[in-house]
């Protein structure tokens, strides 16, 4: 039996964006909300609270482009340019955010870096929307190289999927806080939460309305029969984890929103896979044609069926050992 | 002004930039998490404090230099796309794999138990806190070695082929990963690491002695640091004697450039020590040389002739006076290193480690000269690869995105301005950690972000004996 491995690539590399996504997502999250943040114990618990795991996180997204370039390097090679300037913006927003971490600890005046941290956060979030929306729209290709201007990323609608995807990572660092924190700054947080996931689901239902009309071959894809029987299970399914999550911010269970937020963000990218699919650099480039030979797909995926099961093993162990509420009584040697 | 650069030359320089950068932060923490996954060691064994003292106050430091590393690395991995992409495209079936390892099997290894390691010694226990030390450590050695791989391979590629689609197409994964180079700069670059932590280590030391030349876990430090001076800057010279020869025998240009050798030598080459090389007339002027050197340490022959510049075609001569200089820097750092670590020795020998301000004092002045030991054999050798990116097949100008010089300009500029801020204030912030002594219980303001949720007064008041 002849695998496809360039399909079995797609998969992985779909997992490794999204794993990134859930991740990053809620720690680039409570980042857009650290001003929110009222008193310096506040902040110092919301940072606390990935200070162990963010840069296994971020992690992912070396994965994602180092995977791309391993696998799919016409992909790499065309998307890059394309989107030259989000990219460098998102990676020196990056830069910022994470030295945070460290730095803030550093300090007499921690505002400085205080602020680095949630600029650097809304801005990375804010690029990788603005990435997410300039691919969706498309881009041009021509003889394996980009061919389009170096504005073409900026439309209407990539500042709108821009716009989502900072709400949507704010509301995942809402109702990681909820899950992470007790007393007033929980309280706090689910009162965000609320006015974050109705905004998050209307931006998300915008952007759905509009993207079947970036391309008729998106629009093909949703509607038609008996196809839309099948399509339709996500809009549903959005419905039902909607459900969940605003009965979940009523606790007591301080998991739930969480969990139904990260739904949310699976769902959505269920979705874009059912636009993109099979292209990898819509509109003219498929899974096949960006794919490395079969070698190098075979190289590679040894090591990632060996490697990538440990390493959600000792994520999850790392995360296990951080788990549970913190306590903010107990200070900081 | 930017107008009159093109975009390749704007592309190399960001490119050179960013890494030269970066590679400042790996070169510390591949050494300094062995040294941890050591001191934690030694600790466990031994029970003195003085070892447990030494791993907090370096692992604070680290957790700073590897959050630069982190972020400037990050940029690393998409440079390649968004400024090389037609390098991108056609190396990446090939050299885009050892990458892919690279993450898989360092980064997330690393990132994966950093936490445990800065965070969780209570949490998971000292048995579970020092594996993860450990693995922290084997990760940052696991990234050196499939990156210099990769390096490598751009170097002296091996074991592909060029598809129709012009792509670089691999043949044979074992030539690939262990092509002709790789042995012998993996040896290199992994000694030369160990040898910057060990200078780095060596200067905080001496720093802490010349003001109290009781401090217990200064004369520790100091002592580890030079025995490790004594130890591997002899194996470090043979090393990169060895690879010297490596790159006679596959990128004889390179040698020619670093040697200065603008002329063949039929009858044995001198080994010019200093002088400035003048591209135009195509000699050295000012030369200060040893006749027929050169040929005996590269043919072990005082009359073997040596080839210079004059065989190779114009078009494929690398920078000459870059590579002259920086090896130069390089090389004669490398022997004030040996200076320094048999300086010790004696010192040693005649009890007087101690009592040496004026070894103390040399060994701060020669703590940063591991940075710039490393940045120039870097320069040397990428930019003795010069004009191409993979050496002999694909052409430096060949390999550039399409994207125009103005956008380049500008990010370089970002990247400039956000680095020598950023990286700026973390060295700044190191800086003003290693200046007080090992035993100071905070190093910044607050210590750190701890967590400290949820364990018995037992394991804190534990802790609090400790010095955590």
């Amino acid at each position: 039996m002849e695998f496809d491995l360039a399909f079995i690539w797609a998969g992985l590399i779909a997992f490794s964006v999204l794993t990134y996504v859930i991740l990053d997502g809620f720690d680039l999250g409570l980042g857009i909300l650290f001003p929110l943040g009222r008193s310096e114990q506040d902040r110092d618990l919301m940072m606390n609270s990935v200070a162990p795991v963010w840069d296994g996180n971020e992690t992912w997204l070396v994965l994602g482009g180092g995977g791309l370039f391993a696998v799919f390097p016409l992909a790499y090679a065309v998307i890059m340019p394309a989107l030259y300037m989000p990219i460098t913006v998102m990676l020196l927003a990056l830069v910022f955010r994470g030295v945070s971490f460290e730095y803030r600890w550093r300090v007499k005046n921690k505002r400085l870096w205080d602020l680095a941290f949630f600029a650097g956060s809304f801005i990375a979030a804010f690029c990788q929307g603005i990435a997410l929306g300039a691919l969706v729209q498309g881009i041009e290709v021509e003889a394996r190289a980009y061919v389009g201007g170096w504005f073409d990323w900026l439309t209407p609608f990539s500042i709108l999927t821009g716009l989502a995807v900072v709400v949507g990572y704010a509301l995942l660092g809402a109702s990681w806080l909820i899950l992470k924190t007790e007393g007033t700054l929980r309280n706090q947080m689910r009162g965000y939460a609320g006015r974050l996931g109705t905004a998050t689901l209307a931006l998300i239902g915008v952007i759905s309305i509009l993207t079947p009309f970036q391309d008729p071959v998106y629009f093909e894809r949703w509607f038609n029969l008996p196809g839309s029987l099948w399509t339709m299970i996500v809009p549903l399914l959005m419905l039902l984890l909607s459900w969940f999550f605003f009965r979940g911010l009523q606790g007591p269970r301080d998991a739930q929103p969480f969990l139904a937020a990260l739904g949310f963000f699976v769902v959505s990218f269920v979705g874009i896979g059912i636009s993109f699919y099979p292209m990898m650099v819509p509109p003219h480039l498929t899974i096949w044609d960006v794919a490395a030979p079969h070698s190098s797909l075979a190289f590679a995926l040894v090591g990632a069926l060996v490697l990538i099961p440990i390493i959600l093993g000792y994520t999850a162990y790392a995360y296990w050992v951080f788990r549970g509420k913190m306590d903010p009584t107990e200070g900081y040697h | 002004m930017l107008e009159s650069f093109s975009a390749e030359s704007l592309a190399r320089a960001q490119f050179a930039f960013t890494v030269s950068f970066h590679i400042i932060f790996p070169a510390f923490s591949i050494g300094l998490a062995s040294f941890l996954a050591v001191l934690n060691a030694r600790w466990l064994r031994s029970r003195d404090t003085t070892y447990l003292t030494l791993f907090n106050y370096w692992k604070k430091i680290f957790a700073v230099a590897f959050g630069m590393g982190v972020v400037s690395g990050i940029v690393m991995s998409y440079q390649f796309g968004t400024n090389w992409s037609v390098f991108s495209d056609k190396a990446g079936p090939v050299i885009g794999p050892l990458m892919a390892y690279e993450v898989l099997s360092a980064f997330f290894l690393e990132a994966g138990f950093l936490g445990i390691m800065l965070f969780g010694r209570s949490r998971v226990g000292e048995k579970l806190h020092m594996f993860a030390t450990a693995m922290v450590a084997f990760g940052t050695l696991m990234s050196a070695t499939w990156i210099l791989s990769v390096n490598s391979w751009m170097q002296t590629p091996a074991g592909y082929f060029i598809a129709d689609n012009g792509q670089f197409h691999p043949e044979d994964w074992w030539q690939i990963v262990f092509n002709p180079s790789f042995p012998y700069r993996l040896v290199h670059m992994v000694l030369a690491a160990f040898l910057t932590t060990a200078l780095v280590v060596g200067g905080v030391g001496g720093l802490h002695l010349l003001r109290d030349r009781a401090d217990a876990s200064a004369r520790r430090m100091f002592s580890m640091a030079m025995w490790m001076l004594v130890l591997v800057t002899p194996l470090q010279i043979l090393a990169g004697d060895a690879h010297g020869l490596n790159t006679l025998e596959y990128q004889p240009a390179k040698v020619m450039a670093m040697e200065g050798h603008y002329d063949s030598h039929p009858n044995g080459a001198p080994l010019i020590l200093f002088g400035i090389p003048n591209p135009s007339e195509r000699r050295i002027d000012y030369a200060l040389e040893i006749p027929k050197l050169s040929s005996l340490i590269l043919k072990h022959d005082l009359n073997a002739p040596l080839a210079g510049l004059d065989t190779i075609p114009e078009e494929d001569e690398p920078p000459v006076a870059i590579v002259f200089f920086s090896f130069r820097v390089m090389v004669g750092l490398g022997f004030a290193m040996l200076g320094l670590g048999i300086w010790s020795l004696f010192a040693r020998m005649r009890r007087r480690l101690f009592e040496a301000p004026a070894l103390w004092r040399a060994s701060i002045l020669m703590a940063p000269t591991g940075f710039i030991a490393v940045l120039a054999g870097w320069i040397t050798t990428e930019v003795g690869r010069q004009p191409f990116t993979v050496y002999g097949v694909l052409r430096t100008s060949d390999s550039i995105a399409p994207v125009d010089a103005p956008a380049v300009a500008a990010s370089l500029i970002a990247f400039v301005i956000v680095y020598f801020a950023v990286f700026g204030a973390g060295t700044l912030y190191i800086l003003r950690m290693m200046n007080k002594p090992a035993t100071t219980a905070k190093l910044g303001l607050t210590d750190g972000p701890m967590r400290t949720a949820s364990r018995p007064a037992a394991t804190q008041r534990q802790e609090h004996e400790n010095g955590i």
